[in-house]
Parts: C-alpha cells; sequence; structure tokens
C-alpha cells in the first residue's frame, strides 16, 4: 500500500489567485457560491473530473492556483452552459472555465500532447492568419500535432465527409487580408502587452 | 418680529452614541461650531444623549439656562424623537419647542470620509438651529379607541391571536379568505419535531373560534376596503356569496350525499387536487365553520356565462336533489350574491400567511412532467389518515406486481426547492429541512422505503430540532449533500429503467451520483401570498424587497408596521415555524390590547388647517386628499380640514393655488430658514440682527 | 423583413447542409437576407479560451460590419456564432474597460461598433416575425407520421435566452407541429452533445451523443431535428464509433430548415438530405389545397 500526504499548507497557496479571478469580467459572483453543487449535478462531464466543478470553484477562491491549473477538469468543460444557468447564486462557471483555460495555456502548465488547448491554439492561429475557420483542415492539424497515429483512425469519417461534400482542405479566408492580425495586435497593444 | 427672535434661546446637543456617531463625526467640532450661531446660548456634545444623565441634561439645562429651543442631533427621530420631547416636556417646554437632527443613519453611517462627514454634520445642525427659531408651541390630541378588533386570515397566527384577543374580553372579527379556517396546519399530518398531530393540537382551536362569544368568525370573506386611522377604521367585508345560509346550514351534509353527482368528480383543491369533491362540499371533516358550499363553476345548477357584473346565472335545470336533501332548513340559496359589510375596529391584526413555491419553476426537477414527483404538501395530504388515500402512500403512475397502484419502495426528498436560489427565492425559508425530515420519518414509516434527502445546508435552529435530525441519522435516512442537478427519467443503467434519476453532487464524498428512485418530494419554500401587494396597499403596510410585509422595526418592534393600529403575526412577514407563529400572535394581540387598554391614541399635531380668509373656495384639494379629511362648507364657500382624520400628509398644502393651506411643523418659514440652513456656507444668521447672547461652552 | 445574415464558418463547411436549406426556406416565406460583407470568424468557443478581449474583438469586428450593411437585425443560425455574438455584445454593453480596448482596436481598422445590433437565431425569426400561420400556409406536404426528437443543444438558450426558455424551449416543438411533424417527449432537448470533445477526448464526447441518440430512438423518434451544425456533426459522424464503443443507435439527424423544405415542397437540392451521413428516408405526401 503506497500512501500520501494530502495536507495543505499555506504556502501552497497563491494569495490573490482567487481575487483576481474574481475581477474579471463575468467572475465577480463567486463570492457567494456555497458550495451546493448543482453544478457538478447539472455538468454532463463532471464524472470525467478529477475534482468537480464545484470543487473548482472552492480551490479558485481560497487561491489554490497550482492545483486548479492542472486539473483536467478545465479542460472537459464543452462549455455547454448547463452549471452558469442552473446556478443558484448565478455564478457564470462557464466564463470562470474559460479564465482558468487561458492562464493555464498562458502558463503552460497542461499535458504535451493535449488535444484540447492544442485545437485551441491552432483555431486562434487559423482565426488570426486568415480571419476564418475550415474545419476539416484545423482538425486535422490539431490530430497532427497531438495523435498523428489516431489521425489514422478518422480516415473513414473523412472518407464519409467526402462522399456528403463536407470535406475541404482548401483554406477559407477573409478579403481584406491581414485585418484580423491587425485587429489582435491592437487588442494587444490596447491591454499594453505589444510584444505577445 | 424684532424683539420676539431676541427671545430665542437655544440649547444644542450633539451625541456621540458611542462610536457609531463619535468615529466618524468630530461631535465636539460640531459642538464648538453651532456655539458661533445667533440664538445659541449653550452648545454640548454628549456620549449618549438618549441615556437618563442625558435627559436630565437637557432638563438641567432649559431651567438653569432658561432655553426655550432645543435641537439635539444624533440618530433618527424614528428611534428618539419620542424620548426626547419628554425630556423638553419634563424640563418644562412645549414639546414642539425642540427638533432632532438625523447625524446618524444620514451621516455617520453612510459616510467614509470623516472631515466630510463632520462638516455634512455641521450643516445639518445649522439648518435645525435656524427652523428651530420659527417653531410654535402645540398640543397633541387624544383620540378614543374603538375596542373592537379586526383579524385578517384564519391561519394559525389569526386563530391564535383572535383567540387571545377574545379572551381579554374584546371583540374580534376574523375574516378568512377560504370557506373554513386552519390555513397551511390544517393540512398537515404531523408537526415537527414532537410528531404530534396537527388536527389534534389545531382542530380544538378552531371550533372555540368558532363558538367563542366575542368572535364573529366571517370565512368566505375578503378584507376590500379600509378608511380611517389607528383607533378608528372603517372596514368593509365582501362575504362572497356560498350558496348557502351559513345561519340554517347545521352541517349535516345530506345535501353532499344526496347531489346528483354520485361521485366526486371535482378536483379537491384543500387535498391538493389529489382527491375529488362534488359542487356542494365541506373542505374536510373538521372545516370551521360546519357549513357547505356550492361551486358554480361547476354545479349544474347554474350555467357557465356569467352575468354582466360576473356573478353566475342560475340555470335551474338541475333536479336541485340537495335543496330536497336539506328539507325544511332551506338552507340553500342558489340567488345568493355577494354581500359587503362594513365594521367598525381601532386596531387590525393581518395574518395572511404565504404560498408555497410552485415547483413547476424549478423544470429541471421535472414536477408537472413525470407524475410521480410530489411537492411536500401534496405528500403531507398523502400521509393523513384523512387524505385523499386514507393515508396509503400510492403513486400517480405504476402498479405492484399485484396490480394495485404503486407504493414507492425508494424515495427522494430534495430540499431547497425554489429557496436560496437568486433565480427564484433568495431567502432559507426556514421550515423546510424540519418538514422534510419529518416527511422523511413519515414516509419511511408508513412505505418502508428507502429514503434520501438531498440538502445544501441542515437548518435545525429550534428547541428540539437537533435531536430530531439526530433521530433521522439513526432511522437509516439518507443525507446526501448537494443540491440536485436534475430529476429524468432516462437510464444508464439497468436498476434505473423505470425509475425517475435523481443526478446530483455528493459534495461530502466529492463524487458525482445517479440515484433512481420511485418517487420525488420537492421540499417547496414558501413565498409572499400572490396578492400580498394588494393587501399591503389596502393596510398601507410596506413590504421589503423580497416582498414580506415588513415589520416596523427589525428587532424591536416586530409585530408593528409602519402604520399605528396595524400589526402583523405569522408567515405574511416572513418564513416561520408554527412555534415562532403562534408566539408572534400572542405578541401582536398583546400589542394592540395595550393600545386598546390606554383607551386612546395621541396624535402628532403636524396636522394641516385651512387659512379660512385666503381659501378661494376652488375645492381642487378635496379630491387629493388620501384621508377624505377636507370637507366643504356650502354656505360659506370654503374648504375645511377635519383635524381628526388629518394625517399630515402635507400633499393639500403643496398643491393649494392660493398657498391658503398650512401644517403644523412644516410652516413655510420653518421649512425655507430649515433650506437656507442647510445651503450656507457661511452661518446664516451671521448678519442677522439682534442682541445675541455668546454661547456658552461648558 | 430584412436581415443582415451572418452564417459562419460552419455552414459554409461541414455544416452547408444548414445554409442549403435555410436559405431557400427563408425565400420561400419572403424573408430577405444580406450576406455580411468579409465577415469573420466569430470565434466560437474556442477563442474564448484563450483570450477573451481577442475573442471579442473578432466578434465585434463583425457587429461592426454588421452595422455597416444599416439593417437593424442580424441572423446567426449556428449556435456557436449565435452565442458568441450575443455574448460579445453583452460584454461591450456592459463591461466599460473591454468595450474601451474593443473600440480602440476596431479604430485600426477605421470600423466602429455601436453594440445595437440585434443578432438573432432563426428560430426566433420564424415563429416571432415571420409566425407560424404564415409558415403553416406554405405546408403542401405536412410531415405526418414523422416522429422528430427536437434538439435545441446548449448554446442557443443557454445563457443568453431571449427568446426560448432555458430549460424547456418549445419554439422548435411548435414549428415541427406546424410542419405536421410529431414531436416525442425527449428530456434531453438542450443536453450538450459532447460539443468538439468528441474529436478531442472521444471517450467522454461520444459518450454524450451516444446517450442523446439512444434516448431518442428508445422514445420512437424517427428522426432529431437540430439547430447547430456541431451537434449535427456530432450526432451523424460518429456512429461507427459509437457502435464500436456501446451498441449501434443509428437514427439520421437533420437540421429543422431541411423538414421544412421537405414540407414546403422544395426540390431535393434545396433539402439537401444527402448531405447527411445517415440518411432520413421519409418522403411526405402532397395534400391537395382548397
Amino acid at each position: 500500500m503506497e500512501i500520501k500526504r494530502t495536507i495543505k499548507y499555506e504556502a501552497d497557496r497563491v494569495p490573490g489567485f482567487g481575487r483576481e479571478v474574481m475581477s474579471v469580467p463575468g467572475c465577480e459572483a463567486l463570492e457567494h457560491c456555497i458550495q451546493c453543487g448543482t453544478c457538478s449535478g447539472v455538468c454532463p462531464l463532471s464524472i470525467y473530473m478529477d475534482y468537480t466543478p464545484r470543487q473548482v470553484m472552492e480551490l479558485v477562491r481560497s487561491d489554490f492556483k497550482n492545483e486548479v491549473l492542472r486539473s483536467h477538469t478545465i479542460w472537459l468543460c464543452a462549455s455547454c452552459y448547463a452549471c452558469t444557468v442552473e446556478c443558484p447564486r448565478q455564478i457564470r462557471i462557464t466564463d470562470i472555465m474559460y479564465e482558468l483555460k487561458q492562464r493555464a495555456i498562458k502558463e503552460g502548465v497542461y499535458p504535451p500532447r493535449f488535444p484540447i488547448p492544442v485545437l485551441a491554439e491552432e483555431f486562434t492561429k487559423m482565426v488570426r492568419n486568415h480571419g476564418r475557420i475550415s474545419e476539416t483542415r484545423l482538425v486535422t492539424r490539431m490530430y497532427l500535432r497531438t495523435h498523428p497515429l489516431a489521425a489514422l483512425g478518422m480516415a473513414g469519417l473523412g472518407l464519409n465527409l467526402m462522399k456528403t461534400g463536407r470535406f475541404s482542405l482548401t483554406q477559407d479566408r477573409i478579403e481584406r487580408h491581414g485585418e484580423m492580425e491587425k485587429l489582435m495586435a491592437a487588442v494587444d497593444r490596447e491591454n499594453g502587452k505589444a510584444d505577445a | 418680529m424684532k424683539a420676539k427672535r431676541d427671545e430665542v434661546r437655544i440649547g444644542f446637543y450633539v451625541c456621540h452614541c458611542g462610536h457609531n456617531i463619535a468615529a466618524m463625526v468630530d461631535c465636539a467640532a460640531v459642538a464648538r461650531y453651532i456655539a458661533t450661531l445667533p440664538g445659541v446660548v449653550l452648545s454640548r456634545d454628549y456620549k449618549y444623549m438618549c441615556s437618563d444623565p442625558g435627559q436630565e441634561l437637557i432638563q438641567q439645562d432649559i431651567r438653569e439656562y432658561g432655553l426655550n429651543r432645543v435641537v439635539v442631533a444624533s440618530c433618527s427621530p424614528l428611534l428618539h424623537e419620542h424620548t426626547f420631547r419628554g425630556a423638553v416636556t419634563a424640563g418644562g417646554l412645549n414639546p414642539y419647542f425642540f427638533h432632532m437632527v438625523n447625524i446618524r443613519e444620514h451621516d455617520s453611517w453612510v459616510h467614509t470620509d470623516r472631515v466630510l462627514a463632520t462638516e455634512k454634520a455641521k450643516d445639518l445642525a445649522r439648518a435645525a438651529v435656524e427652523r428651530v427659531v420659527h417653531h410654535k408651541p402645540l398640543e397633541i390630541k387624544k383620540v378614543p379607541i374603538h375596542p373592537d378588533v379586526l383579524v385578517v386570515g384564519g391561519g394559525i397566527a389569526g386563530i391564535h391571536a383572535a383567540l387571545t384577543l377574545a379572551n381579554a374580553g374584546k371583540k374580534v372579527f376574523l375574516v378568512e379568505r377560504e370557506p373554513s379556517i386552519g390555513g397551511h396546519m390544517a393540512k398537515f399530518d404531523k408537526t415537527f419535531p414532537t410528531l404530534d398531530c396537527a388536527a389534534c393540537i389545531l382542530t380544538p382551536k378552531m371550533s372555540e373560534v368558532g363558538s367563542h362569544p366575542n368572535i364573529t368568525l366571517w370565512t368566505w370573506s375578503e378584507v376590500v376596503k379600509v378608511d380611517g386611522y389607528v383607533g378608528n377604521y372603517t372596514v368593509q367585508i365582501k362575504r362572497k356569496a356560498r350558496y348557502v345560509i351559513e345561519d340554517l346550514c347545521t352541517g349535516c351534509q345530506d345535501c353532499i350525499a344526496h347531489c346528483v353527482y354520485k361521485e366526486p368528480k371535482f378536483d379537491d383543491l384543500f387535498n391538493e387536487r389529489l382527491g375529488k369533491r362534488k359542487p356542494v362540499y365541506i373542505p374536510f371533516p373538521q372545516a370551521t365553520p360546519q357549513v357547505v358550499l356550492i361551486d358554480p363553476e361547476v354545479c349544474l345548477n347554474f350555467k357557465r356565462n356569467k352575468n354582466p357584473d360576473g356573478t353566475p346565472v342560475v340555470s335551474d335545470k338541475c333536479k336541485k336533489t340537495c335543496v330536497e336533501a336539506c328539507g325544511e332548513k332551506r338552507a340553500i340559496d342558489f340567488t345568493q350574491k355577494d354581500q359587503v359589510v362594513e365594521i367598525k375596529v381601532g386596531t387590525i391584526l393581518v395574518c395572511t400567511g404565504f404560498k408555497t413555491f410552485d415547483a413547476r419553476r424549478v423544470p429541471a426537477y421535472g414536477y408537472g412532467v413525470y407524475p410521480n414527483v410530489y411537492t411536500a404538501l401534496e405528500v403531507e395530504r398523502l400521509v393523513n389518515a384523512s387524505g385523499p388515500t386514507g393515508g396509503q402512500v400510492v403513486l400517480r403512475q405504476g402498479t405492484n406486481p399485484d396490480g394495485s397502484p404503486k407504493n414507492p419502495r425508494s424515495i427522494g426528498i430534495i430540499h431547497c426547492v425554489g429557496s436560496r436560489d437568486k433565480k427564484t427565492n433568495l431567502w432559507c425559508s426556514r421550515v423546510c429541512c424540519m418538514y422534510s425530515m419529518k416527511l422523511a420519518h413519515l414516509l419511511k414509516e408508513h412505505t418502508g422505503a428507502e429514503i434520501y434527502n438531498f440538502y445544501i445546508d441542515i437548518r435545525t435552529p429550534g428547541k428540539g430540532y437537533e435531536e430530531f435530525y439526530n433521530k433521522l441519522l439513526e432511522e437509516g435516512t439518507h443525507f446526501i449533500r448537494g443540491r440536485v442537478g436534475e430529476v429524468t427519467d432516462w437510464a444508464m443503467t439497468p436498476e434505473e429503467e423505470g425509475k425517475l434519476v435523481i443526478r446530483v453532487e455528493d459534495t461530502l464524498a466529492g463524487v458525482v451520483r445517479r440515484i433512481p428512485v420511485d418517487m420525488v418530494v420537492l421540499a417547496t419554500g414558501l413565498e409572499p401570498q400572490a396578492d400580498a401587494d394588494a393587501v399591503r396597499r389596502l393596510f398601507n403596510m410596506s413590504c421589503g424587497g423580497d416582498g414580506w410585509f415588513l415589520e416596523r422595526h427589525p428587532k424591536l418592534a416586530p409585530v408593528n408596521t409602519f402604520t399605528d393600529g396595524v400589526f402583523l403575526a405569522g408567515c405574511c412577514q416572513g418564513p416561520k415555524d408554527i412555534p415562532d407563529t403562534v408566539a408572534q400572535a400572542g405578541a401582536a394581540a398583546a400589542e394592540a390590547l395595550a393600545l386598546i387598554d390606554k383607551g386612546y391614541v395621541e396624535q402628532e399635531p403636524n396636522t394641516a388647517h385651512i387659512l379660512d380668509a385666503e381659501c378661494s373656495g376652488c375645492k381642487s384639494c378635496i379630491p387629493l386628499c388620501p384621508y377624505t379629511a377636507i370637507l366643504f362648507d356650502e354656505t360659506r364657500q370654503k374648504a375645511y380640514i377635519n383635524e381628526a382624520l388629518c394625517k399630515g400628509c402635507g400633499t393639500c398644502v403643496g398643491s393649494c393655488p392660493s398657498g391658503s393651506i398650512v401644517q403644523n411643523l412644516f410652516e413655510d418659514a420653518e421649512i425655507f430658514s430649515e433650506i437656507a440652513g442647510v445651503l450656507a456656507d457661511e452661518p446664516v444668521a451671521a448678519g442677522r440682527p439682534g442682541n445675541l447672547t455668546q454661547a456658552a461652552i461648558p | 423583413m430584412k436581415y443582415a445574415y451572418f452564417p459562419g464558418c460552419s455552414l459554409k463547411g461541414t455544416g452547408r447542409a444548414y445554409e442549403e436549406s435555410l436559405l431557400p426556406v427563408l425565400r420561400h416565406l419572403g424573408v430577405e437576407v444580406q450576406e455580411i460583407e468579409d465577415w469573420n470568424c466569430c470565434g466560437a468557443t474556442a477563442y474564448m479560451a484563450v483570450d477573451e478581449g481577442k475573442a471579442c474583438a473578432a466578434a465585434a469586428r463583425n457587429l461592426a460590419l454588421a452595422e455597416r450593411t444599416g439593417l437593424q437585425q442580424m441572423l446567426a443560425p449556428c449556435s456557436a456564432c449565435y452565442l458568441v455574438l450575443n455574448k460579445a455584445q453583452h460584454y461591450l454593453n456592459e463591461y466599460p474597460a473591454m468595450r474601451r480596448v474593443v473600440t480602440r482596436a476596431l479604430d485600426s481598422l477605421g470600423l466602429q461598433c455601436r453594440g445595437d445590433t440585434a443578432v438573432r437565431h432563426p428560430l426566433d425569426v420564424l415563429l416571432n416575425d415571420v409566425g407560424l400561420d404564415a409558415i403553416r400556409q406554405k405546408v403542401t406536404r405536412p410531415l405526418t407520421g414523422l416522429r422528430v426528437a427536437p434538439y435545441y443543444g446548449c448554446q442557443i438558450v443557454r445563457p443568453y435566452a431571449t427568446f426560448d426558455d432555458q430549460a424547456n424551449p418549445t419554439t422548435m416543438d411548435r414549428l415541427l407541429e406546424a410542419l405536421g411533424a410529431t414531436v416525442v417527449h425527449w428530456p434531453l432537448k438542450t443536453k450538450c452533445c459532447g460539443g468538439s470533445l468528441t474529436g478531442t477526448l472521444p471517450e467522454a464526447g461520444l459518450r454524450l451523443s451516444y446517450i442523446l441518440l439512444k434516448e431518442a430512438l428508445k422514445r420512437g423518434a424517427d428522426v432529431i431535428a437540430t439547430v447547430c451544425p456541431l451537434c449535427q456533426f456530432n450526432l451523424d459522424a460518429y456512429h461507427a464509433k459509437i457502435a464500436a464503443r456501446w451498441e449501434p443507435v443509428r437514427i439520421p439527424t437533420v437540421y429543422f430548415s431541411q423538414l421544412m423544405g421537405l414540407a414546403f415542397g422544395l426540390a431535393a437540392d434545396q433539402t439537401v438530405l444527402h448531405r447527411s451521413m445517415v440518411p432520413l428516408r421519409f418522403q411526405p405526401a402532397p395534400v391537395a389545397r382548397t
């Protein structure tokens, strides 16, 4: 039998983390959480999570930044908004999950080859460069970066998409090339991080 | 004019109220500043002006310094104006030579900058000093109190209050909207935590009400109009047509037995629509009064259309076997109409109760979609021996293996339905934890089923309540801490087939669970009555933001309202259990008794009067008066005000085109000098002429 | 009735059947649409996970372009686009700091966004602007006997429900009934299909699609009607994988607009049923109208 120490010391907290998250638009109401578990109860993905959504809320509020940003939970959120709609304290839990994903991506604290952040990254890159998403192209790129072999398993699906006229590898793009890049650069500038 | 002003000798007092004011206002500085104002002969700051020494200080100063005006800057006049007027009177002055400034609620409690708050206190105090100069002596009038009492609502609160008052020898009118008194309590099976039968403890009180010589009981009746003021209310009550003459009906119920409908066919509201009744019915066996009534919506002797005035049209199509059965008693009268009766009372007790939260508003729990989802009140009737199933817990849907209606083998009780939720009601309804546990116990006793309670927090703050929780734990009832996400009917495992599935996070174990059950019980919370706002207007009360009637003070005047002579008791003021309701009803009755036995009320002399010479007789003020206090003298073509009816609202004063209406304590000179005082940067009276004494700073 | 039309990327790609069937139906009902010039990706669910400000700016560029059309109303058929555009609108109007950043960023493109275009879903427009009576009048081949499970998915009613009930939406139910179809009781109408997790974490994502398909079949539905390209994809494209993991649950999933075209008697190239991998085999019979 292996035993593991699970105690949390104050040094494990990152004081101010909870406050910071709560200051983001949509995340203010977190301070009203009564830990009732409705979010977990309605979340269709909670059954796969290492921390339930409710536990994530408490970990955020208690400044356990490292635990939260490394949890699977934030990546399993499918943005279905069931928790947000049902929460008796009207906490926008989905928006908090988005905020946590953003922070995890910025800090690079997710498993390598983990497809969800990779998809998000490829997605934003494609929007920035072309202004539009070509779905089949996007998914193919994601597979190539994460599980190249699994892409083979998707061949049948690709074939079916072709048969129904829904498969395309050409990149759709906006006409005024460069506008998206310019727009994103302007947002960065406004947020005071021109080098990002 | 000049000479009179010179006589003014103002004493000013600023109260620290411990730290309440002193922490944010430099009281000594305020006192020093006010001392410099003309007319002020004395200016002090003191820790607690409302204390006995504080009051004595005022009395002493009046005598010693010959004060003829007193200003106190402290808390809200609502709290201590009465106290200080008393002190001023004891000091030998007319109490209306006193004025009070609120520098606590209006200043120290609501500001965060000490310098600015101190300046504001000076401004407010200066305004009062300016105003009080113009005050005049006024006389308090005494108005006798009518000793009769109106109690509105015949639930346990109204019943208890009515009996308390009636036993003290007062005449009580008890008005109830439903056909019987008893309220929600009459529907309960047992009461927590003692598990005594609700009917056994309630029905003796109900029949006592029914037979008490001092109580006039009017059920199936509603208050429609309230006029007057404390001590002298005139109330109109609509007595809805029962189509049965109350005095002639003996409650034999032969008419029900002989109704042309052989079987009950219509929704029985008393049984939460779980059972049926006939068009002629009595709501429940122990109903008080024991008088039947006829529902014209379904009775065959009425047409389905209505007369223009909304009354039902008699068709005379029925064989009227009820009338035959009633025989010589001749109690049935299809031509009966709603009647409005008028009574005079001195005090009113509002005990109008609550309604339960509509479970359909939480669609995730499937009430109204899945037949085997019940509200707690439905379950109260289901476990009750006189309920629609005779106390058998059988489900709306499903059968046992032998083909009989299904008995549940597993039951989930969901707490906090509609409560503690910003989307519905944010408040905790206080009784649901306890009644849920009571129902858990009763359902276990009746069915032997596995019982699961789903709760956010268990709240048992009452005598014997935590012990009851402990008993439930002993009985093997499951308690799962988690607010249920949803109730559905789709199965993921074989044992879930055909069941209602509750999906919830067991927050103490930290796992999401799916629990299949046969029956779901929703512990719906308590809400203000649907017409609470209309009732509030009727009795000139206030509602809090949540819709419950507002007590005058949450701690110190919990059964008073902002209208003198109108008192509150029971759940109309907020959710509470039976012990608290009865205690509050007793308190409200005692407050009413105190008023009645005093015999009179003192009337604020802040009434308006008309300057006869200046009244043009235009009558424009008459319809504006909310208290119908303004009358018109046809011979002299002048309006005049009945000061007994005037409440001092000032509406007529502001509206009179010729400026001929004057209100005591709000005369133009008083108001304008107060405004000038509050706006002045420099002491207003700096240039005021007059021989003013240098103020003493003790 | 004229609307600025925001198709979104999916309606030009895997969800093309949605656009191909919706536009003829709208035309048939006399609803005019004008595609927004040079629109860009709304940002979808992925962008929010990377940078909220940029996601909002991307969406706001579209709102600004829509405002340029001079039309007050914008039609966004894809659920993700509908949600994101509404959300951006909401952020711009509720969070001044966000508005400042976005306004200045748009400024660099010479665009302005007032944030007052109503972003609307076709179901909203069909029920509230066109009206069920007008729709009923166009039905020449009622879908009598077709049992439909109406699937709303997550993002059109949550969290910015404006035209329907969040917990129990009924607009599509009423629309389908107007077409003559039978709506089955299926309490999963707003449950999540798995979203992009079907591709990134199939174990978790596909399970959700499986439950939807299984329960629709169990409740006797012939077809699932959807409003979202991603839902349609998830419920249509993964049958082999679902059968391998759990059990075969073959039932077609089509856009509600395809069923409308069918009931209106539109041509096969306007109902585009051949774009589904699990085909809907149902031919409604024409009724003589008097």
